[in-house]
Order: C-alpha cells, then structure tokens, then sequence
C-alpha cells in the first residue's frame, strides 16, 4: 500500500510545531501502525534526519502509553483498541492520514506527538487511593465480602489505563471520565467507602486545578475509551461529588 | 458547600437544574397555548390569570427571568471555558464519529434560541409591560387571544418560530436527557428517561410549531 | 568461593524468616526521616517497595523511564497470582507452594528465600483487597480462584486478564499517597545510567531526565534496583519496547555480581512473527491450552502447502495431523510446562513442520473443544438431533464465553477468525529468571545496593511457574524490603544527607558523558536498531529455546564483534541535550550487547539442562532435559572484570534441606 501521512513536528514545548507530509510505499496489513512509524523512521535516520518522536511502550494495548490523534480520533478509527493494536489493515491503499498528538491545554506538547500528561498524575495523587498502610497486616481478605455486582463493577472501572483518549475525544479536553473511573472503582468498594467524600472532592478540585474542560455529556469519551469505561461511572462521581458537598 | 458553586461538577448541576426548570416551564407554556387552537375563551381566561395573579407576576415572573439568566450565563461560561480547555485546535477533529452533533452544538441552538426570546421578549412581555404599566391601560382580560393570533399574521415571524423551535428541539433533545447524567442520575431507569425526553424534546416544539402554523393559516377576519 | 554469603538465618524453614526479622536492626521513626532511599523501576517490585518506605518514614525517591509509575510492564501480566490462601480447602499450604515453586523451578533456586515468598503469599492478597484491587469474587462475595499450570491445588487469585494491572495500579495507588504527603519524589521520564559508590557502598545515581538530556545526580543512603528483566536483548519478545538491563547491568559493572543469566523463560503461546516490520511479540494467555490442541501436519508436503497457502488446516484429515505433545507427553499432553511445550513447538518448526509463511509457527485448535462443548450444550439443552452445523454454533458460543477476548485480541493482529480456523502460535521470550545476585536480605554484592522482583536471581530457580512473577514482586517490595532495608541502614543513622558533589559522583558524572558522547560521535552507518535485531537474531538462535557449546562458543564471537562495530559505526541522530528516542536506545542496546555475551557465556559454563536452559548435548533418549546435580547444583555469579569475556565465575551452592531433589517427568 501507498500512504500518505501528514504528521504533526514539534521541536520542544516553547517551539511552534507544523504538519510535515510523508509518503510511505509498501505498507503492509499485518504491520501494526506503530510499526509503520518505525519503518518511517528508520527511512528518516537513513536520510540523516530527526525521526518523528512518538510514546509507545508495551504495544499490546495495556500500558496507556501510545496517544495518538489519528485522523481526527484519538487511537484512530477502530474501537476498543490503542494505537499500537490498531493494524494498516484498517485503512486502504492511497489513504492519507494525518496524526497529531493529543490536543489539550492540559496535555501540552513535549515534543513532536509526546505529550506530558502529568496532570493525570497529579488527579490520582490527590486522591486516587485508599489510606491503609501496606505493613500487610490488615484483615483476612475474606473477611471483606463484597456483592459480585459491585466487584464486577469496580473492576470495569479500574480497567482504565490512562492513556487520556477520553481528553482527546471530548471537544471540552474533559477529564471526567478518567477521574471518574477512579472515584467510581473505590466508591462500589467498602473499602473505599470510608473517605469517599473527601477523595471525589479533592479530586475533583485538582481536575478542575489543571485546567480540563468541563464535561457536557457528549459521550465522545466512552465511544473512543480503549478500554470501555462507561459513562456511569461520570454519573456515580457526580453523585457522589453531590452528596459529599452537601454533606461536607 | 462552597466548592459546591466553584468546581466544574457544580456548574453542570446549575445548568442541568436551570434547564429542568425551564423544561417545566416550557410544559406549562405549551399547555396554555394549546387552549388558543381549542378554546380562546380558556385561553383568554388563562392568560389573564397569568397576566394579573400576583404569585405569577411578582415570584414566578422573576425565578423564570432569573433561570433564563442563569441557564444562558453559565451556559457562556461554560462555553469559554471549553474552548479555553484546548488551547491549539486539532488539523483535523472526527466528532462526528463518537458523538452527536447536537451534543456537540450546544451553543449554537442555544444562542439561536435566545435570539429568539429576544424576539418572544419584544412581542410578548414588553408589550405586556408597556400595556399594564406603562400606557397604565385597564385590565381587559379578552384581548389576549386577538392579540395572539394577529402575531401570527406575517409570514415571516411564522417562519422565525418554526426555526427557532426546530433548533429548541435539536437543543432539548441532547440538554433534557443530559441533565440527568450531570445530576447523577444514571441507572436502569436511564433508557427509559432518555425516550421520555427525546420524545418531550420532539413533542413540545412540534405542538408550538402547529399552533404558530394554524394560527397563521387561521387569521380573525373582523 | 567465600565472597557469596547468602546470609541465610538459621534454624527450621519455617521460622528462618520470623527469627531474621526479630534478629536484625532497625532504625527509630524519628531517625528514618533523615535517611533517603532511592528506587529505580516503579513496576510491582519497586513501587510497592517506595511506597513501603515511605510509610516507615523514610524519604523516597522513585525513577522511571516512563512518563508515569502506572506503565512500568508489570501490567501486562495476564494470568494471575499466587498465594497459599488455602481459600478452596484443597490442601494448599506454604510448604505445598514452596514445593511446587523449588520443583517448577528445576531445583536451582534457593530453599530459604523460595520459602519465605510462600509464607509473605497470604499477606499480599490481604494487603491488595484493603488497597482496593477487584479481585474476581464469586457470588457469595468472597474470593474466586483459578488453577495454573503445574501444580495440583487452586490458587491463583485474578481479576480476569487484567491481574499485572491492577495490581500494579493498587501498589501505583500507594505509592501516590505517599506523593501526596510528600515522602516519595517520583522522577518520571528519568533513566538511571550509572550507580555511584562512596567507600564501597551505593550511595547514589546519575540519572539522565529524558526530555531535557540533563544529567542529573542523585544522592541516598540506599539504592534499590527494581528496573526488570533482560528479556529484550532478543529484540522480539513479550516485553515492552523500553524494557531494559541498563539500571541492572552499570550496578553489575560497579561490582554487583550478576546471577543465572542464562536462564530464560520462553512462553509457548505467542501470536507468531508476521513480517521482518514485527517490533513485538503478544502473549496468549496459558490458559488458552486448557482447551486447544496443538498441531502440525504430519507430512511435510502438507505443511509446505499450507506455507504456500494452497491448502487450508481445516482441509487437512484427522490421521494427516501431528498432535505431538498428545504423542510425546501422553499424561500431560498439551498442558505440560511452557519450557517443554515451547522446545517440542521449536523441534516440529526446525524440523520443516512449521505453517505460518515464516515456518515458525504451528497450530493452536479449538475445533475438537468446540464440537465436545456443543454436544454437550445440546444435550443439557434438550436438543436430541442438533445437526452439525447446530452443534458447532452452540460450542462456538461456549467457547466466546471462556475466551471471547483473547480470540478478538487474536483476529485484531492476524486478521484470521479463531472460530473457523486454528490459531497460529509460537514460543517467544517472555520473563527471565537470572538477574542481580542478592543474599537473604535481597541486597546484592555492593553494601547498601539492592535488587527486587524480576531484576534480581532469587527465587524462580531455571524455571518460573505461571502467576508467581506477580507473587515476588510484590513480596519484595511490600514484605521482605522494608524489613531487610533497615538492618544495613540502621548504620547511617548519623550520616546526614549524602553530598553529590564529591569526587565519586564527579567521576561517574564523567563516565556518563563520556559514554554519551562516544554514542553520539560514532561513525554514523547503522541506525540502533539494526544492531538491536542483529542481536536479537544471535540470541534467538544460538542462545533461545536450546543451545549447544557450538553455537554458544559462535555466539560469543559474533556478539563481541557486533559490540564492537556497533560502537564505532552506530548513527545516533539529534542530540545530546534533547529528548532523544534514539540516544536512549543506543544506551539500552550498548549494554543488552554486554549482558548478551555474559548470557552466552553462563549458558556454555553450565553443562547440563535444567528448566529454561536445555542444551542439546544433554538429554535424554527422549529428547528431555537432562540435569547434573553432582556437578551443577549451584548459581552462577559473575563479578565484572572489564569486558564480559573476563568475567569471573562464582559460585553459591544450594542446599537442599527440605526437600529431595527428584526428576521431572511429564510422561
């Protein structure tokens, strides 16, 4: 296959970055997309220029690393899967595609499609977690039961990689859906119960601190989500942000 | 309480509250218009009542003004800020592809709809002020139907109404049902609240829309 | 022989560790907030280890190459994890998953420590529920479990693929509360390039932050090394792109000694290499052989066709097929352990069986489950004459239940429906059991340095049984660490800060630049990849599934050499001071090209075949591994001299107390 990429070039946050055209001959089906990139970039060391910058690590869908904007959708066209899944199959012989990196002002550009997403980091530091010391010397573990449902439930959420295509997607760079799925994973668990309140409020404020959009139930994020975190689990957070307010 | 007004979660809620409100108001409106299409003396009894009841005038009168308000400067906000959330834009950007473009255009039915109550404004309320207040006028409580149906006469205000309700269904049909899910309310009950409101969304604005029409293909003929 | 002291405690098994811990010292909370702990890797075994730390008190320091602790590879893990919970009353106890893990190990792992993992098990479970990690429950509430290969009670613990994740993601959790409260400082996008000593003990790093190029140094009165597997010197693996020995190997150089380094785990089940374009290879769960069997045709015109593509494996008769684990291991058939699936998978492929266009693939078929479930669907249906066609519908949606997303993970890569037709597999590197040598204690050969999870030799002997990588990890960092940390530490209790302008870090500083400048300056005629492949090739097929002292002898020449041309013609673009892709691979790549000649030279020295390292020359009739316990019943430590080839070999004997020391058969 003949391809036609328009990529996104950016030397370093302070520079102003471009779309830079590249024509790719005999791509494969079987190769991965990111494999593309590779062979790209092996071509452009060849020719003694600086290969195109990209985040990828475990390339089998679970690390949350790879974050591209392929043709106007955050991971490309196929659902429930990242980028380094996604295979040139998908696209045909003449394609043009173009890939930028994920665009929020809260995801600002390292370099070329890096993007430093360390204001996710910052949502779970302030919250995202439950305040039992790991001396291991807690209670049996089956003396926790917990509903099925609500574990089911629970893991669903936790499933999120955080690879922030819901921020992507949103045309408000929300981040409700990744926020929420954390709140959401520890409120359907007793143990998370015991400082929900103050985990949703002050995750929720550092959110708000990074400067994300705010969600107006577009629902983009769950439809391009890699991993099919529901918007449910936005409802639940605003349930929960609700009653802790008014409680608080 | 205070983090409440401040955070992007509480902004949703005002609007989705704000919205409900005017949801409800909206049930009440196109009741009464309705008895213009069946009945004008019902609808003349009624909108003199309306027109003349102090809990109307004094306390509902200024909550609705106060919720138009509300919903239409938090819904600015909100907009600014959105923008403001992703600073470069994308060269190329799919929405269509994992989302409504009603969901998306918020703004535009609902800046579109607000022109139109600036029309419904000058039509209807200041009209109503400069007769009652203004021009101190005695109360006439068969006028209202007259008055209405001559309103519809010109084309093309007729056409203006038709629009504008067309996009305040496209705006209900996302907002109604949305504003459940910014409260919190997402369940089993939810599929049956999203038919509800879509079916509300489209029922409303057509009922207005046929009474605008019947109106102007029926003129008084004095 | 006398510098190995594994420091193992006296006394019965099961009480070593419980006596070690009353035994060793400790450090007061007031003094640990004056001491500084610096971990490298923030996967399962170094995040749950930060985060330990900074519970005691004191002040942490975590580095990843990542751009967030959250994606180090420990969450790629699928399967599960062990404990000895004992949950099903089917007979589990500490000693049973000490037993199961000294054998699966081909009996080269040490007794103590192995026992040890299996008494912390039970605790880690307790710990990741009170985090919050969703376990799969059944409807009762309570914790489900699931077997894995080897052993003959239930006790893996998952949530359902997804185990390495969340757990990984509940250590992640823990280690951000201790960001919030400020006791660890996590330095993302941050690669460590070298360990630095002060008086003979780990007294910091130099690490390289990753977006700027800066060099920076780090000082701390420990430094603990929990960055991972080698795995990757094969180029193709299951490992994540970025996976590295560097933290591992420049702490090796600085004197470290380096453990089993031979000792490799290659998984059976893996969606096979498609093109010379692959870049990585994906794992499919173990599981997966539960209810496929595994073929190959039995003539080799057969299998040439099916290469060309001018025949279909659904075409081919039953009595054409080979279904040679079913033949060579009747007991266990296609459920035996990985490393003997994965050699049996090699031999059919060398042997010109392979049916993939590349010849080094062999089929994985569901076909006989399918029919077998649908039968009996219909017959608990009450579907009496359910035709075929009927039955095969009703087995296919069976078989969706069980492993509906791993077959839709399978048709996204190789584009062919699982349902219809077999799947294709074959062995790839997946985990390596060598690493740091440690004592009891986890620390390694330098004072004050130690070594954690899949960076270190301890516990999985030649062979690591399924679900238990996630056991160790996490023991480590969680239960063995914050107690052994502190007998070494309760020493500096009146060092104070340790300063980073000295000599030492001066000098290390110094070597770092150099090397960086040396990267950057060479010839410029092959990009790093090519010799990363090259490498990888070498390995692949004189140092993977079976090595022989020809090949091994070969592959150290050729390895040495490619080292040496990588060095002078290497093309390293951009620059120094930049984020720069390229530069941090050449760095990776320098010293898999170091380790890789080690690796061969380990694998020559031990004459024998045990778990993941088989050597033709030594096997029996049959063609299984044969093991030397008289000659060999010992880890391998290499102390760095200067290049690999001088490296010296050392040696800790095991002692088998508990236990005899039997032969595996899966016949």
């Amino acid at each position: 296959m003949k391809i036609y990429l328009k990529i996104w070039r950016q030397k370093d946050a302070s520079s102003k970055g471009k779309i830079v055209d590249y024509t790719m001959d005999g791509v494969e089906g079987d190769m991965s997309f990111l494999e593309m990139l590779d062979i790209l970039n092996e071509d452009l060391i060849a020719k003694g220029e600086v290969p195109i910058e990209f985040d990828h690590d475990c390339r089998e869908g679970i690390c949350g690393t790879c974050s591209l904007q392929i043709n106007g959708r955050p991971h490309g066209p196929d659902r429930l899967i990242t980028v380094c899944q996604l295979h040139m199959r998908s696209f045909n012989d003449g394609d043009t595609i173009v890939i930028e990196p994920f665009r929020a002002k809260a995801f600002p550009v390292i370099k070329d499609l890096i993007v430093d997403r360390n204001a996710f980091e910052r949502i779970q530091q302030a919250g995202g977690f439950i305040s039992v010391n790991t001396s291991g010397r807690t209670v049996d573990a089956n003396n926790i039961p917990i509903r099925k449902e609500n574990a089911d439930k629970a893991f669903n959420a936790a499933a999120c990689i955080g690879c922030g295509a819901c921020v992507a997607a949103c045309k408000n760079a929300s981040a409700m859906l990744f926020t929420s799925a954390k709140v959401s994973q520890f409120a359907l668990l007793p143990q998370g119960r015991v400082e929900a309140a103050e985990r949703v409020q002050n995750m929720v404020k550092q959110m708000d601190l990074e400067g994300f959009g705010n969600c107006t139930n577009t629902g983009a994020c769950e439809i391009e989500c890699p991993k099919g975190i529901s918007l449910e689990n936005i409802a639940r957070m605003n349930r929960e942000y609700l009653s802790a307010s008014i409680k608080g | 309480m205070s983090s409440l007004i401040k955070s992007s979660i509480a902004r949703k809620v005002v609007m989705a509250l704000s919205g409900l409100f005017l949801v409800l108001f909206l049930a009440l409106h196109v009741t009464i218009n309705f008895t213009s299409v069946i009945s004008p003396d019902t609808f003349n009894q009624w909108s003199h009542f309306m027109g003349y009841n102090g809990l109307v005038q004094y306390i509902m009168q200024p909550v609705l003004i106060l919720g138009v308000i509300v919903h239409f400067v938090m819904g600015i906000i909100l907009e600014y800020q959105n923008t403001r959330a992703r600073s470069i834009k994308y060269t190329k950007y799919k929405g269509a592809a994992n989302s409504p473009w009603v969901s998306r255009n918020m703004i535009i039915t609902g800046l579109v709809v607000l022109a139109f109550l600036g029309l419904h404004f000058y039509d209807f309320w200041i009209h109503e002020m400069t007769y009652k207040y203004l021009e101190a006028k005695p109360e006439d409580p068969t006028r209202y139907y007259i008055e209405t149906v001559e309103k519809f006469a010109p084309i093309w205000r007729t056409v203006i109404y038709i629009v504008s309700f067309g996009l305040l269904s496209l705006h209900l049909w996302h907002g109604f049902a949305s504003s459940f899910q910014s409260m919190g309310l997402n369940n089993k009950y939810t599929p049956s609240i999203k038919s509800f409101a879509k079916i509300y969304a489209v029922i409303v604005p057509l009922v207005f829309v046929f009474i605008a029409i019947y109106h102007h293909l029926n003129p008084i003929t004095h | 022989m006398g510098i190995l002291d594994s420091k193992i405690p006296s006394g019965p098994l099961a009480e070593k560790w419980t006596k070690h811990k009353n035994e060793i010292d400790l450090v007061n909370p007031a003094n640990k907030r004056n001491i500084d702990i610096i971990v490298v890797g923030t996967g399962l075994a170094g995040g749950s280890a930060a985060a330990s730390f900074a519970e005691l008190g004191y002040n942490v320091k975590t580095f990843c190459y990542q751009d967030s602790p959250r994606r180090a590879h420990s969450i790629a893990a699928q399967g599960g994890i062990n404990a000895s919970k004992n949950y099903q009353g089917d007979g589990d106890s500490d000693y049973r998953l000490f037993y199961d893990t000294v054998k699966g190990g081909d009996y080269r792992s040490r007794e103590a420590n192995v026992y040890r993992l299996a008494e912390v098990s039970g605790n880690i479970i307790d710990q990741c529920v009170s985090q919050g990690v969703p376990f799969a429950r059944d409807y009762g509430g309570l914790l489900d479990n699931r077997s894995f290969g080897g052993v003959l009670v239930s006790r893996t613990f998952y949530a359902k693929g997804q185990t390495g994740q969340q757990l990984l993601l509940g250590a992640y959790a823990a280690m951000n509360r201790q960001i919030h409260r400020g006791k660890i400082k996590s330095y993302t996008r941050h690669e460590m390039l070298d360990l630095v000593l002060v008086d003979g003990k780990a007294r910091g790093i130099i690490a390289r932050n990753l977006i700027t190029g800066e060099i920076e140094r780090h000082s701390a009165h420990a430094v603990v090394i929990a960055s991972g597997g080698y795995g990757n010197l094969f180029f193709l693996s299951t490992y994540c792109m970025g996976a590295n020995v560097m933290a591992a190997w420049r702490t090796h150089r600085r004197g470290a000694f380096f453990a089993n380094p031979c000792y490799t785990q290659i998984h059976p089940t893996c969606i096979p290499v498609s093109g010379d374009h692959q870049s990585k290879l994906t794992l499919m769960s173990e599981s997966l052989r539960n209810d496929g069997r595994i073929w190959v045709p039995k003539n080799l015109d057969d299998a040439k066709a099916i290469r060309e593509g001018k025949l279909k494996p659904t075409q081919l008769k039953e009595e054409d097929r080979d279904y040679y684990l079913e033949r060579r291991y009747p007991a266990f058939g296609n459920l035996v352990p990985r490393d003997v699936a994965s050699r049996a998978a090699k031999e059919r492929c060398d042997a010109g069986y392979g049916v993939n266009k590349t010849g080094e693939a062999v089929y994985l078929d569901f076909d006989a489950a399918i029919m077998r479930y649908g039968s009996e669907k219909a017959l608990t249906t009450g579907l009496k004459d359910a035709d075929d066609a009927h039955i095969r519908k009703l087995g296919e949606e069976v078989v969706e239940a069980k492993y509906g997303n791993l077959f839709q993970m399978y048709e996204k890569i190789v584009d062919e429906n699982p349902y219809k037709t077999p799947m294709m597999i074959y062995p790839a590197v997946h985990y390596t059991m060598g690493g740091l040598w440690v004592d009891y204690n986890l620390q390694t050969t330098i004072p004050g340095c130690y070594a954690a999870g899949e960076a270190n030799f301890s516990d999985h002997g030649a062979n690591r049984l399924g679900a238990s990588a996630l056991m160790q990890g996490l023991a480590d960092g969680y239960f063995v660490l914050p107690y052994t940390i502190g007998d070494f530490l309760a020493d500096d209790i009146r060092t104070g800060p340790i300063p980073t302008d000295s000599e030492e870090f001066d000098k290390a500083e110094k070597d770092v630049l150099d090397r960086i400048n040396r990267l950057m300056s060479a010839k410029g005629i092959n990009s790093v990849d090519y010799y990363h492949k090259k490498l990888g090739k070498i390995m692949w097929d004189k140092c993977g599934m079976s090595r022989n002292a020809e090949g091994l002898k070969d592959a150290i020449k050729e390895i040495a050499a490619l080292r040496k041309d990588f060095w002078e013609n290497v093309k390293v673009p951009g620059a120094a001071d930049d984020k720069n892709q390229e530069l941090e691979k050449a760095g990776r790549v320098a010293d898999f090209l170091e380790i890789g000649e080690l690796f061969a030279m380990d694998a020559l020295e031990r004459n024998e075949s045990c778990g993941g390292h088989f050597r033709e020359e030594y096997q029996t009739p049959e063609g299984e591994a044969l093991r030397d316990d008289e000659n060999f019943k010992f880890v391998s430590a290499w102390e760095y001299k200067g290049e690999p080839k001088d490296a010296q070999l050392h040696k800790e004997k095991l002692i088998y107390e508990n236990i005899e020391v039997k032969t595996r058969s899966y016949k």
